[in-house]
C-alpha cells in the first residue's frame, strides 16, 4: 500500500486521496490523484484492502473444498469464477462434462451476466447521479437472483457448478421461471436506454472521456467490454470456445469509440446478446439426462446407491476424506467474465490438493489502464473512468 | 468476425527454433495446452520475439503467475501465457529461478500489463524483477514481512 507521503507532489500540483471509503470506487479502491487545480497529472490506484488469500487457501484445500472460496472472489460473478475453476480441474482430470450440463452452466453464466451488468449500470448511473435506474436495474436483478435461490438454494455464494457437472437438477417449474424473465427483459433494457442513451447529461458525462488506443488497451492487458468498446472482438465465448458456446448463434457486441459512452453501450448490447443465449440454451436443455460426469472417485455417488452398493459407499468415503489426485502438471483455462478474460491456473503435483491455484480476475488487469485513462481528465471524469473499467474489488484483491 | 484457422502450438515452437536454437530448452505438452520452457538469460528476447515476430502476433500478455517447486530447485517457476488475438492462439511461456538468487527479466518492456502481473508476483512470491519500474509490494502493507504464496510459509500465517 501507499503512503501520500511518497506519492509524488511538487509546490505546484496537490495530492488528493480518494478512497478507500468513497462511494464510487465501489468496494476499497484507494486512489491517490495528483491534481493541477482541477486536472488530474497523475493516479496511483492502491489496492489490497480485501485481501482475502484466497490463492493460499486454495493450496490447503481439496480440489472439491475450493469452489466456495471461488464463489467469494467476484461476488458479482459467482457462478462464473465456480466455472473457470471447474474447468481448469477437469481439464487436469480430462474429464468430459455431459452436454445437459454444459447447457444448464451456459445458462446460469449467461443469467449471471445480465445480473453483473444490471448492477454495473445501476451503480455507475448512481455515480453520475442518475439515481432512478438504480432502482429499476436492481428490480430486475431481484428476478435473476430469486431464479438462483430456486437453482442452488442461495442467492449470491451458489457455488452450483462443481466439478464434472452442475449441484443437482433444475428445480420443478424453473422453465417458466426463467421464460417469464427473458421476455421480460428485452422491454426492460429498452426502459433503461429510454432513461440514458439519449440523455444530455449522461452524453456529456461520458462521451469522450476516458480514450484509450486499441493499441494501448491490448499492451496493458485490458480485456472484456473495455477493449470490445475500442473495436476489437476479443472474446472468448467466440476466439476460445468452452462449454459448447461454439453451438450457440449470437453477436459479440462492439464500438470503436473507446471513450466510457461506448463501454455503456456495449455492455447494454451485451445485455440483449445473453437474453438470446439464455432463450437458446432453454431450448436445449433437456428435460431428463446427466447433470453430472460418469467418472467414479471424483464425483460423489447419488445418495440411493450409496445405500444399495458398497463401491458408492467407499468412493464417498474417500471422496471426502482424502479427495481426489489429478495426473501432474498445469492447466490454464480461460472465460469471459461479465468484466474480461478470466482464468484460473492450477498446477497439480499428483497430490489431493493443488500445489498452485492462480486466478487470473480481469478487474485487476484491468484496473493497471486507469492511471492512463485519467491522465490529464477532470476528477469527476476519474469517477467515470472507474465505473466503466467495472472492477470488483473482491476480485482485484482476491 | 474474421475467424483465422488455428495453427498448432508446433508450428510457434519451430518458428521460434529457427530464429534462435538455444531460446526454447523444452516443450511441454498436456492436455492440448503446450509451454514452451525458455532459459532465464532468454526470457525477455524471446516474449519479444514472441510479440514483434509478424508470423507470432502474441500481442496480448493475458497472465503471469509463479509456482513454487519447495524444497526442488530452482524452486520458482514463473508462468507466462501469451495470447495472439489476429491468430486466435494461445502459448505458454515458462522460466525456472531459483531460490538463492530469485531474479528475472521484467517483461515490462515488451508488454507494459506485466506490470501489476509482476508486482504480484514479486509480493507474494519476493522473486524480483529486473527491469520493473515500479517493484513496490502490491497486494500486502509495505511493512509485511515474508512472502506467503511460499511453499515454506504456513497457510494459518506466522504467529
Amino acid at each position: 500500500m501507499t503512503t501520500v507521503e511518497t506519492a509524488i507532489g511538487t509546490a505546484k500540483t496537490m495530492v488528493l486521496n480518494m478512497g478507500p471509503q468513497h462511494p464510487s470506487t465501489h468496494g476499497v479502491l484507494r486512489v491517490l490523484l495528483e491534481l493541477d487545480g482541477e486536472n488530474i497529472v497523475s493516479a496511483v490506484p492502491d489496492i489490497g484492502y480485501l485481501h482475502t488469500g484466497i490463492e493460499k487457501s486454495c493450496e490447503d484445500k481439496t480440489y472439491s473444498q475450493a469452489i466456495t472460496l471461488t464463489d467469494r472472489m467476484d461476488y458479482l460473478n459467482p457462478l462464473g469464477n465456480n466455472l473457470v475453476y471447474c474447468l481448469a480441474v477437469e481439464k487436469l482430470l480430462g474429464l468430459e462434462v455431459p452436454k445437459r450440463a454444459q447447457y444448464i452452466r451456459v445458462m446460469m453464466v449467461e443469467l449471471q451476466r445480465i445480473s453483473s451488468h444490471l448492477v454495473w449500470l445501476g451503480t455507475h448511473a448512481l455515480d453520475m447521479g442518475a439515481m432512478s435506474v438504480m432502482l429499476y436495474c436492481f428490480r430486475e436483478r431481484e428476478e435473476i437472483l430469486k431464479i438462483f435461490e430456486r437453482f442452488a438454494g442461495q442467492r449470491m455464494m451458489t457455488s452450483y457448478i462443481r466439478i464434472g457437472g452442475v449441484a443437482v437438477d433444475p428445480p420443478a417449474g424453473w422453465r417458466e421461471m426463467v421464460k417469464r424473465f427473458v421476455d421480460m427483459m428485452p422491454a426492460r433494457i429498452d426502459e433503461y436506454e429510454q432513461l440514458l442513451t439519449g440523455n444530455q447529461i449522461w452524453m456529456g458525462r461520458l462521451k469522450g472521456v476516458g480514450y484509450l488506443s486499441p493499441e494501448e488497451l491490448i499492451d496493458l492487458s485490458t480485456t472484456g467490454p473495455g477493449l470490445r468498446a475500442a473495436g476489437i472482438p476479443y472474446d472468448n465465448r467466440k476466439l476460445f470456445p468452452y462449454s459448447s458456446y461454439e453451438e450457440f448463434d449470437f453477436d459479440v457486441p462492439m464500438r470503436t469509440e473507446s471513450d466510457c459512452f461506448a463501454r455503456y453501450l456495449v455492455r447494454v448490447a451485451e445485455i440483449r446478446e445473453s437474453v438470446k443465449i439464455v432463450r437458446q440454451a432453454m431450448d436445449k436443455i433437456t428435460d431428463d439426462g446427466p447433470i453430472k460426469a460418469d467418472a467414479p472417485g471424483i464425483i460423489p455417488p447419488q445418495r440411493e446407491k450409496m445405500k444399495t452398493e458398497m463401491e458408492a459407499l467407499i468412493y464417498h468415503f474417500k471422496i471426502f476424506t482424502e479427495g481426489f489426485s489429478p495426473p501432474a502438471g498445469e492447466a490454464f483455462v480461460t472465460v469471459e467474465s461479465p468484466r474480461g478474460e478470466l482464468g484460473c491456473f492450477i498446477a497439480s503435483d499428483g497430490s489431493p490438493k493443488p500445489l498452485r491455484v492462480h486466478f487470473r480476475g480481469p478487474s485487476f488487469v484491468n484496473l493497471q489502464a486507469l492511471p492512463f485513462m485519467v491522465d490529464g481528465e477532470l476528477i469527476a471524469d476519474s469517477v467515470a473512468c472507474i465505473g466503466t473499467i467495472d472492477i470488483v474489488l473482491g476480485e482485484v484483491d482476491r | 468476425m474474421t475467424q483465422v484457422a488455428k495453427e498448432s502450438a508446433g508450428v510457434v515452437v519451430e518458428r521460434l527454433r529457427a530464429w534462435n536454437p538455444n531460446a526454447v530448452s523444452q516443450v511441454i505438452e498436456y492436455r492440448g495446452q503446450t509451454t514452451i520452457v525458455v532459459p532465464r538469460q532468454f526470457l525477455r528476447a524471446v516474449a519479444l520475439e514472441c510479440k514483434t515476430n509478424p508470423s507470432l502476433q502474441f500481442n496480448m500478455l493475458s497472465d503471469a503467475t509463479c509456482v513454487d517447486r519447495f524444497p526442488v530447485e530452482p524452486r520458482f517457476e514463473l508462468n507466462y501465457q501469451l495470447v495472439s488475438i489476429a491468430r486466435v492462439q494461445r502459448i505458454s511461456l515458462r522460466t525456472s529461478v531459483s531460490g538463492q538468487e530469485p531474479v528475472v527479466d521484467s517483461l515490462m518492456p515488451v508488454w507494459k500489463g506485466a506490470n501489476w502481473l509482476e508486482r504480484e508476483i514479486f509480493d507474494l512470491f519476493g522473486v524480483r524483477f529486473d527491469g520493473h519500474t515500479d517493484l513496490r509490494r502490491i497486494l500486502l502493507p509495505d511493512e509485511f514481512e515474508g512472502a506467503p504464496l511460499r511453499r515454506d510459509f504456513p497457510v494459518e500465517g506466522k504467529r
